[in-house]
Formats: C-alpha cells, sequence, structure tokens
C-alpha cells in the first residue's frame, strides 16, 4: 500500500470535515508536502457539493433576501482597513483570483485582452476601494466566462486540435503558460508517449538560480494530452525553463535523469 | 456605487440563494436556522468576495460545500471550523445555470439511488450530519474500516457519473 493510498479514505473524512484527533494531524501534515492529495481532496470537496446538489426543498422566504439586503446596507462602507487581512495583505478583488491561472493556449489571444482590460482594473481598484464593490459583480459574469474559457482546456471532456506543418508527424508538444508574480502556471501537452506501469511524468520549473522545482505530476490521457494547472510554487521565482521528467507516481523533489523535455522562454 | 454592489449581491442571490437554502435546510431540518444560514453564507462572501477563487471551481459548487460545513458547525453547535477561504472545491460539471444544477441534481440522485443502501446511508449521515466515522459505527454496529470505505467510496460513485461530460 503506498502512503497516497493509505491517506485516501482519510482524506475523504477530511474533505468532509469529520477527520478529527490524531489523524487529522497526521494527514493535515501529510497535505502539506502533497500536491496531489490537496487535488485529491478538492475533488472530493466538489464529489461532496454534487452530494449537496441532491438536497431540494422550498425556495427561501421573500423576506429573506430583503433580510440580506437590509444587512449589508446597514454595514459601513468599505474602508482600506477593512478590506486588509491581520497580516496586512491587501485582499482586493482580483488580487487574489487567478486570471492567468485559466490561460490556455487556444484561447490565449481572447483571455489576453480580458486579462489585460481586468489587470488595468485592479491596478485602479488598489486606488479606490470604493469601487471594488461594484466590480465585484462584473468581476463574477466575467470570471464564470473565464472560467468556460478554461474548461474548454482543462476539461478531460474537452476535444483537442494540435495543428502543426502539413507532412510534419506529430511530435510530444509542451507549452507552458506562466506569470511569476503570481506564480499562476497552466501547462498544456500533446502528444507525449505512453508511461510505464507505476510512472508519471513530472514538471520542472527551472529557475535562474538554484535547483529543479517541482512544478506538478501528471499522468497523460489516452490521446497522450495532459494538463497542470497552478501547481504549488515559491512566489516570485524566476523561470529560466521549463522541463519533465519521467518519475515515480509519486513524484519526486529532484528530477531523474533523462529530462526528455524542455524549453526555454519564448 | 453602494446601490450597484448591492444589487450585484443580489444578481447572485437570485441565482445561489435556492441551493444554498436547501443545503441549509437539508441539514437543519428547520426553515429558521436554515434562514440564518443563507444569511451568514451571503454576507460571508460580501464581505469578502476574493475568498472565492474562480480559478479553481465554480461559484455554485462552492457556496454548496461552504454551506453544508456552516449549516454541520450549526447544527453540532460548534463555532465555525473552516476558514473559507481555505476552501478550494474542484468540480466536473458546470452549475452556474439553473438548468445545469438540475441536470446534475438528477444525476446524483440517480446515483444515490443504484446504491446498496447502507453505503449511501453512511454517505447520507456523514455529509448531512456531519458524523464522525466512528459515531457511524457505533449507530450501526459495523466495523469502522467498513464505514471509511463507504464514504469514500459513494464520493468517488458521484465523481465518476459526471467524469467525461
Amino acid at each position: 500500500m503506498t502512503e497516497h493510498e493509505q491517506f485516501a479514505e482519510d482524506l475523504a473524512l477530511y474533505a468532509l470535515n469529520t477527520l478529527e484527533g490524531e489523524d487529522r494531524a497526521h494527514l493535515e501534515k501529510h497535505l502539506a508536502t502533497c500536491t496531489s492529495c490537496r487535488m485529491e481532496l478538492e475533488q472530493l470537496r466538489g464529489d461532496g457539493a454534487l452530494l449537496a446538489l441532491s438536497a431540494v426543498g422550498p425556495r427561501p422566504p421573500q423576506r429573506a433576501r430583503q433580510r440580506l439586503l437590509d444587512a449589508v446596507a446597514k454595514e459601513a462602507a468599505p474602508t482600506l482597513s477593512q478590506k486588509t487581512r491581520d497580516d496586512g495583505a491587501p485582499t482586493a478583488v482580483g488580487t487574489r483570483r487567478s486570471w492567468w491561472g485559466v490561460l490556455g493556449w487556444a484561447a490565449t489571444a481572447a483571455v489576453l485582452v480580458l486579462a489585460a482590460s481586468l489587470w488595468k482594473e485592479n491596478a485602479a481598484l488598489r486606488q479606490d476601494v470604493s469601487s471594488l464593490r461594484s466590480l465585484f459583480g462584473q468581476q463574477t459574469v466575467e470570471l464564470e466566462q473565464a472560467r468556460s474559457v478554461a474548461s474548454a482546456i482543462t476539461n478531460p471532456a474537452g476535444e483537442r486540435f494540435t495543428l502543426v506543418a502539413v507532412k510534419t508527424p506529430p511530435q510530444p508538444q509542451g507549452k507552458a503558460f506562466y506569470l511569476r508574480n503570481r506564480s499562476n502556471l497552466v501547462f498544456v501537452a500533446n502528444n507525449l508517449p505512453a508511461l510505464p506501469p507505476q510512472k508519471a511524468y513530472e514538471l520542472w520549473l527551472i529557475p535562474a538560480q538554484g535547483a529543479p522545482i517541482p512544478a506538478g505530476v501528471f499522468k497523460p490521457d489516452a490521446h497522450g494530452s495532459a494538463t497542470v494547472v497552478n501547481p504549488p510554487l515559491p512566489a516570485g521565482t524566476e523561470a529560466k525553463a521549463f522541463a519533465i521528467t519521467v518519475e515515480n507516481e509519486a513524484g519526486a523533489t529532484a528530477p531523474t535523469m533523462p529530462i526528455i523535455m524542455m524549453g526555454t522562454g519564448e | 456605487m453602494r446601490s450597484g454592489d448591492q444589487s450585484a449581491l443580489a444578481e447572485l442571490y437570485d441565482r445561489y440563494s435556492s441551493v444554498v437554502y436547501a443545503v441549509a435546510l437539508r441539514v437543519l431540518g428547520d426553515t429558521g436556522a436554515a434562514e440564518d444560514v443563507l444569511q451568514e453564507v451571503f454576507l460571508q462572501l460580501w464581505r469578502n468576495p476574493g475568498a472565492f477563487d474562480a480559478a479553481r471551481g465554480s461559484l455554485g459548487a462552492w457556496l454548496a460545500v461552504i454551506t453544508r460545513n456552516r449549516a454541520i458547525d450549526a447544527l453540532r453547535r460548534r463555532r465555525p471550523e473552516t476558514d473559507i477561504e481555505d476552501v478550494i472545491v474542484s468540480v466536473a460539471p458546470d452549475l452556474a445555470a439553473q438548468a445545469d444544477r438540475a441536470r446534475a441534481a438528477e444525476k446524483v440522485r440517480g446515483v444515490l439511488g443504484s446504491m446498496p443502501a447502507p453505503q449511501r446511508s453512511a454517505l447520507e449521515m456523514a455529509y448531512f450530519e456531519g458524523m464522525s466515522h466512528s459515531e457511524i459505527a457505533n449507530k450501526t454496529g459495523e466495523p469502522l474500516g467498513t464505514i471509511k470505505t463507504r464514504i469514500r467510496s459513494g464520493l468517488m460513485a458521484l465523481r465518476k457519473a459526471f467524469q467525461g461530460g
């Protein structure tokens, strides 16, 4: 039994907030260092969300809507201090949201236009906290649009088409989009060779200085396609290149040679 | 500005309040308590809209999870356990439109209906009553390991039903 299998059932209980005591502490320690278990946790919460949808019942009473709007109206106008976390980090709308995290190469142009305009808006927002609230609704709508763009890339049901010069045999390809100051990374690959059992591909960020940094373990689908979205990365790391190696399924902390694919910034 | 803000929140409320209320009511079984959770969840979203990270999932799914957790906290009369900013929810179907949610809910009910009764029961006790696996094992007289397995495999069955579109 691998370490991940050992945690699998506890992870389900943890996702439902019902794991307690030593088991919880033990799992939290593991989660702090294990990307694949963190991703599985997010999935398990999503499975729980589906279960929640099975709840049916009457609509909320009409007074509940007015009660909420009255409560909101009563709250003082937001000030900068209210929008600042205890650690002093601003929590402005948009600074936390990962606009670049939804980039995919198939939709780069469209999203770039959107992202550029929002980036500009976000910069202005920091100067004008009062406008935060009005942008909230608009951004939520736009975020949902951006999500639909992202799902074309990340949804397993999405179809992929790779265009190359005619009469060129299919080659393994990978494309990484990286936004350093937000540690956002989207990686999309196709035509990857099938892996031996118990093995996975691992993406590495090769920094300008220092050792390669793990940037996600992944397995391609039956067509050789794979996507990695926003793996945990140290903040602000300058990337000289990205590389791929073959590792054990659990991933490695240092790349096992040989590097099978590599690319530097364009 | 303020009135514009409030209308944005009202729009989200109109879109998602039925889901939030249904989940809270399912857990709490009391309309007044469910209404309190409904109010609390939307106020949290209002006060901290950045807590939801849209790059990682759908708002509908996130609200469902936040609501379930808050309702369980209320049911078990304990202080809110998790910071909403720490809750990331990854889900395959798009749940933004009422029609999408209705379709997904129908599928979920189908999966639940086809589960063996003890498995469905363990899953629902854990999810909608917030019971730990040891509490469920005590209640049903079954081994702890069996309960753990039933809960996980129940969740996996739901996931599988939505994979591949």
